[in-house]
C-alpha cells in the first residue's frame, strides 16, 4: 500500500470540499489510472471532472504535473515517478491555461 | 407574506436574489460555485425548496447541484449523461459530419408534480430526464429520429435549450433546439414530431425545411397551452394550436431577432420580447436597451423603457435570460451580459437594478414563494 499525496485546483477541490492536497491510499502499481480510480472512489463527485466516464481519456483542458515533469501524456498505464509513489513528491492536477 | 427568489445563472457563479412581494429591496447571495459557469438554476413547482443548478467548465466538465433548502447548501448528484446507444453523426458548420458528444446542460425543467423529476436539454441536443433527485439520467432518445443527422449547431452549439411541459396534458411537451428548430410530444417523450410549419429561415438551403430553423426560445401561458409564441434567430412567431403551425407577429419591432422572451403570469396575451440589433451585432438597436411588450399577442409591441439605459447600452439579453413571477401586477425581470439584472414590478411599466455588476447573465428564474 503505497500513500499518494494529489494536489487539486481550486475549482476541484471546492467541488470535492476537500483541501487543496490529500493523500490516497493505493494498493498495487502506482499509475494514473489507479490514481485517478482512488480519487474517484474517495469523491466521487468528481467522476467526469478529470477524464471521460465512457473512453477514460483525459479531459483535453486537464494536465499532470509531478517531479517538474508533464505526466499528462503518459499511459494511463504507466508507472508514475517514484518520488510520487513513496509520497515525496505530489501529483499536481492543474487546468490548463487556455485563454487570454 | 409572499416574497420572490430570483435563481441567477452567470459565467463566474450562480446568485439568488430575494425580496418581499413589493420587490423594492433586494438580498444578494453568491457567487455559489464562484468559478464555474452556470448555465440554469431552476426550482421545483412542486417542492420551491428543491433547486437543481448546472454548474459547468471547459476544463473539468458537467456538474449538477442540488439543493433541499431553497440555495442555502447544494451536493452534487449526478453528471453521468450517456446518450441511449450509438447516437450517430450530426453536421457539423464545415458540412462535415461529427459524432454526437455531450458537452454541457444548458437548461433544467423540473417537474409540475415531482421534486424528483426534472428534465435536462443538453448540448449536443438531447434531452435527458431523471426521475430520483437526479442522481442518474436517462436519454429520451426518440427526439433525435427527428431528422438528428441533419441537425447543425448554431454558433451557440448545438444545444436543446428550451423545454415546455403542458400543464393540462402531461404527456405533452415541447423543446426547442439550436439549430435544428421546435419538436411536440404527445406521449410523454417516447416518440416526436417536429412543428416547424411556417417557419421561414434565409439562412437554410430551404427556408421551410422541415428541420434546420434556428430557433431561440419557445414561451407558453400555463392556462391557454396550445399558444406558443417563438422567439427565432430572426423573426418573432405565434402559434395557436400547439405548433402545428406558426405566423409572424413581429408588427412593429425594431429588430426582429433577439434571444429573450416571457409571457405575462396572468395575461395570456401579453408577451415580451428584447430586440437584438441583428444576428452580428448581439446589442440593442440604438444603444437603448428595451423591453417590447405586447398586450396583444404579437404584431402591436410598446417599447418599455423607464429605468433601462437609452444610451450607450451594448448588453446583450441571452434566451434563458428573462422571467416572470406570479404576483399580481406581474413582476418580470431580465438579465444582461453585462452583469444587470432588472425587475418590473408592474409588468413592465417601470424597471429598477437590482444588481448592477455581476458577470455576464446566462439566465434568470423566478419562485414565487408563499
Amino acid at each position: 500500500m503505497a500513500t499518494v499525496h494529489v494536489v487539486l485546483p481550486y475549482s476541484l477541490y471546492t467541488l470535492a470540499r476537500s483541501g487543496a492536497e490529500i493523500e490516497l491510499d493505493i494498493a498495487g502499481p502506482i499509475t494514473l489510472a489507479a490514481v485517478l480510480g482512488a480519487l474517484e472512489a474517495a469523491y466521487p463527485m468528481l467522476a467526469g471532472a478529470l477524464r471521460d466516464r465512457a473512453t477514460g481519456r483525459r479531459r483535453p483542458l486537464v494536465r499532470f504535473f509531478a517531479c517538474q515533469d508533464d505526466q499528462s501524456n503518459l499511459s494511463p498505464d504507466a508507472l508514475l515517478p517514484e518520488a510520487v509513489v513513496t509520497g515525496r513528491e505530489p501529483l499536481i492536477i492543474v487546468g490548463a491555461i487556455a485563454g487570454g | 407574506m409572499p416574497h420572490i427568489r430570483v435563481l441567477v445563472g452567470t459565467r463566474k457563479g450562480a446568485f439568488i436574489l430575494t425580496s418581499d412581494a413589493a420587490r423594492r429591496d433586494w438580498q444578494v447571495s453568491g457567487p455559489h460555485f464562484g468559478g464555474w459557469e452556470i448555465f440554469h438554476i431552476a426550482g421545483s413547482p412542486a417542492n420551491p425548496d428543491r433547486l437543481y443548478a448546472s454548474q459547468s467548465s471547459s476544463w473539468f466538465g458537467q456538474v449538477i447541484q442540488r439543493s433541499d433548502d431553497g440555495g442555502v447548501t447544494w451536493n452534487p448528484v449526478g453528471n453521468d449523461f450517456r446518450y441511449f446507444g450509438d447516437p450517430g453523426m450530426h453536421l457539423h458548420y464545415d458540412g462535415t459530419s461529427k459524432p454526437w458528444e455531450f458537452k454541457r446542460v444548458w437548461h433544467l425543467e423540473p417537474s409540475p408534480t415531482d421534486p424528483d423529476t426534472v428534465y435536462a436539454g443538453v448540448e449536443d441536443a438531447a434531452l435527458f430526464r431523471s426521475t430520483d433527485g437526479g442522481l442518474t439520467w436517462q436519454e429520451l432518445p426518440a427526439l433525435r429520429e427527428q431528422q438528428g443527422a441533419k441537425w447543425m449547431p448554431g454558433a451557440g452549439g448545438m444545444c436543446l435549450h428550451t423545454i415546455l411541459l403542458d400543464p393540462e396534458n402531461p404527456a405533452r411537451m415541447y423543446v426547442a433546439i439550436s439549430a435544428a428548430g421546435a419538436f411536440r410530444s404527445d406521449d410523454g417523450g417516447a416518440s416526436w414530431r417536429s412543428i416547424n410549419r411556417g417557419l421561414h429561415s434565409q439562412y437554410i438551403p430551404d427556408p421551410e425545411a422541415e428541420v434546420g430553423h434556428c430557433v431561440h426560445r419557445i414561451a407558453m401561458h400555463p392556462a391557454r397551452p396550445n399558444t406558443l409564441f417563438m422567439q427565432k434567430h430572426w423573426d418573432v412567431m405565434r402559434s395557436d394550436d400547439a405548433g402545428d403551425a406558426w405566423f409572424e407577429v413581429s408588427g412593429n419591432l425594431p429588430s426582429d431577432f433577439g434571444f429573450a422572451m416571457a409571457v405575462h403570469a396572468h395575461e395570456p396575451d401579453t408577451v415580451y420580447v428584447v430586440p437584438i440589433q441583428s444576428d452580428s451585432e448581439h446589442y440593442p438597436p440604438e444603444g437603448k436597451l428595451r423591453v417590447y411588450r405586447s398586450r396583444a399577442g404579437g404584431n402591436a409591441w410598446d417599447a418599455l423603457t423607464d429605468g433601462l439605459p437609452q444610451e450607450h447600452c451594448y448588453v446583450n439579453v441571452l434566451r434563458d435570460a428573462m422571467a416572470v413571477d406570479s404576483l399580481d401586477p406581474c413582476g418580470v425581470y431580465f438579465g444582461t451580459t453585462g452583469g444587470q439584472v432588472y425587475v418590473s414590478s408592474d409588468a413592465g411599466d417601470h424597471w429598477q437594478a437590482i444588481v448592477r455588476d455581476l458577470p455576464a447573465v446566462l439566465s434568470v428564474s423566478v419562485q414565487t414563494l408563499p
